[in-house]
């Protein structure tokens, strides 16, 4: 597999979450707190994965940090710098993908590229690079709509990886994928990652996932339905080096210890 | 909702044109399907085309000449026979067999009915399309300004004419005024609908890329309803061709609507039907050269057209 290139402009951002608080209004006039004094420090570089039952506002954390939503409460930096509104420095991979249908993949992939308004030849090179990172180079005119979805989100993430971000969000962008596919594809992140260095938080629903990809799994429990809400339960360190064995008794282990955490909430809620 | 009842006016459209119109749409896709593979793409439809047609033709002729009473009191004794609207037609165009005042006049009157369609039509497609943008993406303007349009909606463009000859008078302003009126909310609705429809995944995504704010209703916005804005235009440039011919009935002397209203003050009904014919197939040519400019400009992108 061709490398990435380590030409960086952009160094990777550190993020600091502290005393986050989201809460929705009700019809009533009443307010739900979906998520409360949330504190997370991620350092520059670190790949991060949280988990957590449905409604726990990992989702909302990582849309809070992207800028999408607004928090009711506490202080999220980027880089040192409040978060105010999405930005090309932090780009986010959705689960639905989110490509514009109307644009083929390369142009998919130069949409970020153009906006900042590079030299067209700093362009080409950009999306010439990150289509061969992500092995697209052959599908570089088709539309997303005939491509399969694994290749729709390798077409998204080198779209976000072209505008250079310093901190890549992505919200369970394997969860609609099949079992094969997402493999294949959580071991050229994990690649795309150490070439890149980039700092990245991203959603999951699956612990495996988690442990496979991240330095460190948060995970949050509570939520809105649970009577509590949500709000970081435990951080998990995971020191299995860059080549991890899905079946190795250290990778079950940590597996095991993470389902625990996750599950025991779900069990007794609001204790 | 809105731009369902926008599209079920469609049919209007006169009837001739309307069944090779839809067999050559139907053919596209039929390759496509796995159950029609050995079946020629070319010429299966339009042999599957041709023979309502031609049966409607010999039953007309064989119907005038027989003099037959149909329903609602048709009496087709007073029709003139295929044959004869043919004549008219040559004649119409070149000249030389009726040698009337109508003699030779076809491009004359298709000019003139062509210039007020195309007026009316570009100028509600002017006003409509950025209306429909701001009303469809401004939660306030529409608030503000859907009542009124959908209390505007119902009126027919046909009860508007009377008004319209007092207000503005015989003539080109009154055919142009009324063809704008009909192209109007038919392009209004199908944007509103469209941009309301435009996903909120791809406007994040527009976001987080880095999409200027002003660049946001150029880049995805317009592109992302740009399938529901087409079908409004085609519906509005069909009923523009419909509401023409109401438009040129009075004080006008040249326009295929004018022709149709002094034929039938000559009772010639060969040059009526001519006249028709002559309508229809505009409304036909002028969709297709419509979706033909359509593709061109959105280069055959999927989910533009």
């Amino acid at each position: 597999m061709p490398r990435i290139g380590t030409v960086r402009s952009r160094q990777p951002a550190d993020v600091r979450v502290a005393g986050l608080g989201k809460q929705y209004p009700t019809r009533s006039g009443g307010a739900v707190v979906a998520m409360a004094d949330v504190d997370l420090d991620v350092p520059a570089g670190e790949f991060v994965c949280v988990v957590g039952a449905s409604g726990c506002g990992k989702s909302t954390l990582l849309r809070i940090l992207a800028g999408f939503e607004d928090a009711t409460s506490g202080t999220v930096e980027v880089a040192g710098a409040p978060v105010a509104g999405p930005d090309p420095e932090r780009g986010v991979v959705f689960q639905d993908y989110g490509l514009f249908p109307w644009l083929s993949v390369r142009e998919n992939i130069a949409y970020g590229p153009r906006q900042a308004r590079l030299q067209r030849a700093a362009v080409a090179e950009r999306t010439d690079r990150f289509l061969t990172a992500v092995g697209l180079t052959r599908f570089a005119d088709k539309y997303p709509s005939e491509l399969s979805g694994g290749m729709q989100q390798r077409v998204a993430i080198a779209r976000v990886l072209a505008n250079d971000p310093s901190l890549l969000l992505m919200d369970e962008p394997f969860g609609a994928l099949d079992a094969l596919t997402r493999s294949s594809l959580q071991g050229e992140l994990s690649r795309i990652h150490r070439e890149t260095g980039t700092t990245v938080l991203f959603v999951t629903h699956s612990i495996e996932e988690a442990v496979f990809l991240a330095d460190r799994v948060v995970v949050m429990a509570g939520g809105a339905s649970h009577g509590v809400p949500g709000h970081v339960k435990e951080i998990v360190r995971i020191d299995l080096g860059d080549e991890r064995d899905v079946t190795s008794a250290d990778f079950n282990a940590l597996k095991r210890r993470i389902a625990a955490l996750v599950h025991e909430e779900v069990a007794a809620p609001a204790a | 909702m809105t731009s369902t009842e926008a599209t079920t006016a469609a049919p209007v459209t006169p009837a001739p044109p309307a069944a090779p119109a839809r067999a050559a749409r139907t053919a596209a896709p039929a390759p496509a399907t796995a159950r029609s593979p050995r079946r020629g793409p070319r010429v299966g439809p339009l042999l599957l085309a041709l023979p309502v047609p031609a049966l409607v033709l010999v039953l007309w002729t064989v119907g005038v000449q027989q003099a037959w009473e149909l329903p609602f009191g048709i009496k087709m004794g007073f029709l003139p026979t295929p044959l004869e609207v043919g004549r008219r037609l040559v004649d119409l165009a070149a000249g030389g067999i009726v040698d009337d005042a109508f003699s030779g006049t076809l491009l004359a009157h298709l000019w003139a009915s062509t210039q007020r369609v195309l007026a009316g039509f570009a100028l509600a497609v002017a006003l409509a399309v950025p209306l429909g943008v701001v009303m469809g993406r401004f939660s306030l303007a529409f608030r503000m300004l859907e009542p009124t349009v959908n209390l505007a909606r119902p009126i027919p463009v046909t009860a508007w004419a009377p008004l319209t000859l007092l207000i503005i008078g015989y003539g080109d302003g009154s055919a142009i005024f009324l063809v704008f009126l009909a192209a109007f909310f038919p392009v209004l609705l199908n944007t509103i609908a469209g941009v309301r429809q435009v996903p909120v995944r791809l406007l994040e995504a527009a976001a987080m890329l880095g999409t200027r704010k002003a660049q946001v209703l150029y880049k995805v916005v317009l592109p992302a309803s740009m399938r529901s804005i087409a079908s409004g235009l085609r519906v509005a440039l069909g009923l523009s061709w419909v509401i023409l011919v109401v438009g040129e009935t009075v004080g006008i002397n040249t326009g295929l609507g004018a022709m149709i209203t002094q034929a039938r003050d000559q009772s010639k009904t060969d040059l009526i039907v001519a006249g028709m014919v002559v309508i229809g197939l505009c409304g036909f040519v002028a969709d297709r050269l419509l979706t033909g400019l359509l593709a061109l400009v959105t280069r055959g992108r999927p989910t533009l057209t």
